[in-house]
């Protein structure tokens, strides 16, 4: 007879299990959003485990601001064939053609507009509820977002009227034109969802990898030479060994200096890291205090 | 052959708590003290708040500014709702719910502490309990909170005396008694020098029990979750209908109290047809026994009709079945109760119609008397009667909470109305 302790990671999977069977039987219309990033990576395997040997009782979709890191995109579509689940696309490049977005430049930060796509698609598609892979330690307006985090017809987060959560008994009700956003992993930190990856032997794009890659030093962090971030007048191009610990817009999304080139070595790093996620990685969250705040009551996730 | 493993939950992983208290207290320096000695806060976390600090003409570093969120609470530098934080030590991790004090926000509480295994409540050793403990403490036992700590702070205010101490955990007692509180455990400790919190300090030698981190780590929450009767409420039904699994029915849901065998006879209800256990299934494959809070898949040895709201137990521990119960209520919203309207009440995986047909009387949470009403406003905790148009199947809250709560929901807005917890009739 083997004893096992019941281990915070059980504890997590088990609630996010319980979350994404509420969502399935309660809500009419769902989706999750994948973007091949670490989060929703950890939420196809919880869905795999919530709803094996069936089929996912909703599709997959990705909202893409055509700014991803290639390797993401290659890993994604590999992902949704293993699973053999339906994959939705929306680019943002559809919304600017449609004039829905306009940009000031082409290499300009797609995150925030990322909204406006998203909104779109929900309406295209009528969902009522979009399950994500957001959690509560990233950012301090997540701290203070519900599991069923409701959304009014204009995709609006209201922070001060949302409605109680208590017990796990979650209100997944909307009017038509509503929608809410679930967050089944709410209460996992990042070093959760590297030790979930660990145990699951989940796989992962490479760019969470320590590599080499051309940077370029700007006052907030390093960032990826691509054809988006060419060096300006001053700076110049080096090769490090970086990591990066989120994927997103390759303008916006700085890597980390690190030598972690397995698993085990970001779950080592990110144990003895001092510097939260999105502050080391995310420009647009340092342009003031309160960025994910104004950004989420305008519709982002 | 499926492995035959027993897991234990005596070390259970993972901890939730909310500290109740005002900021005047010191809670949010409590909060930034468990954050800061365990190492949880970033250098980006620190520096913000060190600006911040020195914005606002202090020195050093303000550790409640961490508990701060967002910019509507800055401009009115209040908390406006529950926040969740996040640390860890090798033992296990925490999550905090942070609720404020004020007394308008009873609701926030009470959805804080629903999830909780463990409350702290603050007491500013200067002042004592104050009617604000009281009402901290009665909150507490009515959401049947398994761990109570009462940290009486600022001893650094009353020279770290031990009768100041004493005098407070009595007065403290006395009040507790009539609460039905148990496992009370009484630190002293000053969280703006450290004190008590992670390290003892070199002050308070006078005091030889655990100091509050000892006991968030070693605190057993085994028997926190009922662990007698088995309560699984079905979530989702799954039928594949493929070639291989054309007859596959696998019921799913998590088992949220108690735990069951393969073999076992079991219960659905409300129709009271019984079965067996066939299999019980994880992703990972097949296993012998599962306990709350696992999330698991059933199949059963007949075809029963079992569907989403339907809850199987084992025959011979069975629930009640009814269609009009008692309950403490909890109102949370701003619209006060229309006791002529019909709401909807969501209990396990089960929503249906529900009139609250009487207002036996509301609990003043101050002075614990009993008033009688009409109504109910935001905030007020009462003991009602109720009639669904459908039998439930539960228990009494205080000995099964998660098959002894409810939610009350309003149609027309959708809004989360009330909290209800099932008291014995």
């Amino acid at each position: 007879m083997n004893n096992h302790p019941f281990t915070h990671l059980d504890a997590l999977e088990s609630e996010a299990i319980h979350i994404m069977r509420e969502v399935a039987a309660e809500c009419a219309n769902p989706v999750l959003l994948f973007s091949g990033g670490k989060d929703s990576i950890v939420l196809l395997r919880l869905a795999e485990k919530a709803f094996r040997p069936g089929r996912f009782p909703f599709s997959l979709m990705h909202i893409d601001t055509e700014h991803n890191f290639p390797e993401v995109i290659e890993f994604r579509d590999r992902r949704v064939k293993e699973l053999g689940e339906r994959l939705i696309v929306r680019s943002m490049e559809d919304s600017i053609k449609k004039g829905r977005v306009v940009l000031r430049s082409e290499n300009q930060s797609r995150n925030s507009f990322q909204s406006v796509t998203l909104l779109d698609a929900i309406a295209e598609f009528r969902f009522d509820a979009c399950i994500g892979g957001a959690r509560r330690d990233e950012e301090k307006a997540r701290a203070k977002e519900r599991i069923f985090s409701f959304r009014d017809e204009f995709g609006q987060w209201d922070p001060k009227n949302q409605r109680p959560e208590l017990w796990d008994l979650y209100n997944t009700r909307t009017h038509p034109g509503e929608n809410i956003r679930v967050f089944p992993i709410s209460n996992w930190t990042e070093l959760d969802v590297w030790e979930y990856i660990a145990r699951e032997n989940l796989e992962v794009p490479e760019i969470y990898f320590a590599h080499t890659r051309e940077v370029i030093r700007r006052a907030a962090g390093l960032l990826p030479v691509s054809h988006l971030v060419q060096p300006q007048a001053g700076e110049k191009i080096e090769q490090m060994t970086v990591r990066f610990r989120t994927v997103g817009d390759m303008s916006c999304t700085c890597p980390v200096e690190s030598d972690a080139a397995n698993v085990d070595a970001i779950i080592a790093e990110t144990a003895m890291t001092r510097i939260t996620e999105r502050g080391a990685t995310r420009m647009d969250d340092q342009t003031s205090d309160a960025s994910m705040e104004l950004r989420k009551k305008e519709g982002y996730f | 052959m499926s492995a035959i493993e027993k897991i234990s939950f005596d070390q259970t992983g993972l901890l939730r708590f909310i500290t109740a208290g005002s900021v005047d207290d010191g809670k949010s320096t409590l909060i930034g003290r468990l954050l800061h000695d365990s190492k949880s806060i970033f250098e980006d976390q620190l520096t913000s708040i060190t600006n911040t600090t020195r914005k606002r003409g202090s020195e050093g570093v303000d550790l409640s500014l961490l508990t701060d969120g967002l910019q509507a609470e800055r401009e009115q530098g209040i908390t406006i709702d529950v926040a969740y934080r996040y640390f860890a030590t090798p033992k296990r991790k925490f999550i905090i719910a942070d609720t404020p004090g004020h007394e308008q926000y009873t609701r926030n509480m009470v959805t804080g502490a629903s999830t909780a295994n463990l409350a702290i409540i603050l007491i500013d050793a200067r002042k004592g309990v104050l009617t604000q403990s009281r009402r901290h403490a009665y909150l507490a036992s009515l959401v049947g909170i398994p761990h109570l700590v009462v940290a009486i702070n600022k001893m650094d205010l009353v020279d770290y005396s031990q009768s100041v101490f004493e005098r407070i955990c009595k007065d403290f007692a006395v009040f507790a008694e009539n609460l039905n509180l148990h496992n009370i455990t009484y630190i002293p400790m000053s969280a703006l020098n450290g004190d008590m919190v992670v390290e003892r300090g070199g002050r308070l030698d006078w005091y030889e029990n655990s100091t509050l981190m000892d006991l968030l780590e070693n605190v057993s929450i085994e028997d926190d979750i009922n662990r007698e009767d088995f309560r699984f409420p079905v979530q989702w039904v799954c039928r594949p209908q493929t070639k291989e699994l054309h007859d596959f029915r696998g019921y799913m849901g998590r088992i949220e109290s108690g735990s069951i065998r393969v073999g076992d006879n079991v219960t659905l209800l409300p129709s009271g047809l019984t079965s067996r256990i066939k299999e019980i299934l994880r992703y990972e494959g097949p296993i012998n026994q599962a306990d709350a809070p696992q999330s698991i898949t059933l199949t059963i040895e007949d075809h029963l009709d079992i569907s989403r709201g339907d809850m199987l137990v084992k025959t011979g521990d069975i629930p009640q079945a009814s269609k009009a119960f008692d309950a403490m209520l909890c109102w949370l919203s701003e619209q006060p109760l229309d006791p002529s309207r019909k709401y909807l009440i969501k209990h396990t995986t089960r929503t249906v119609k529900t009139v609250i047909s009487r207002i036996d009387y509301r609990v003043d949470v101050n002075t614990l008397d009993h008033e009688i009403v009409s109504t109910l406003n935001m905030n007020d905790i009462a003991h009602v009667g109720l009639k669904v148009q459908l039998p439930i199947v539960c228990d009494d809250y205080a000995r099964n909470r998660a098959t002894g709560c409810f939610i009350i929901i309003d149609e027309s807005s959708n809004n989360t109305v009330a909290a209800g917890m099932i008291s014995p009739s």
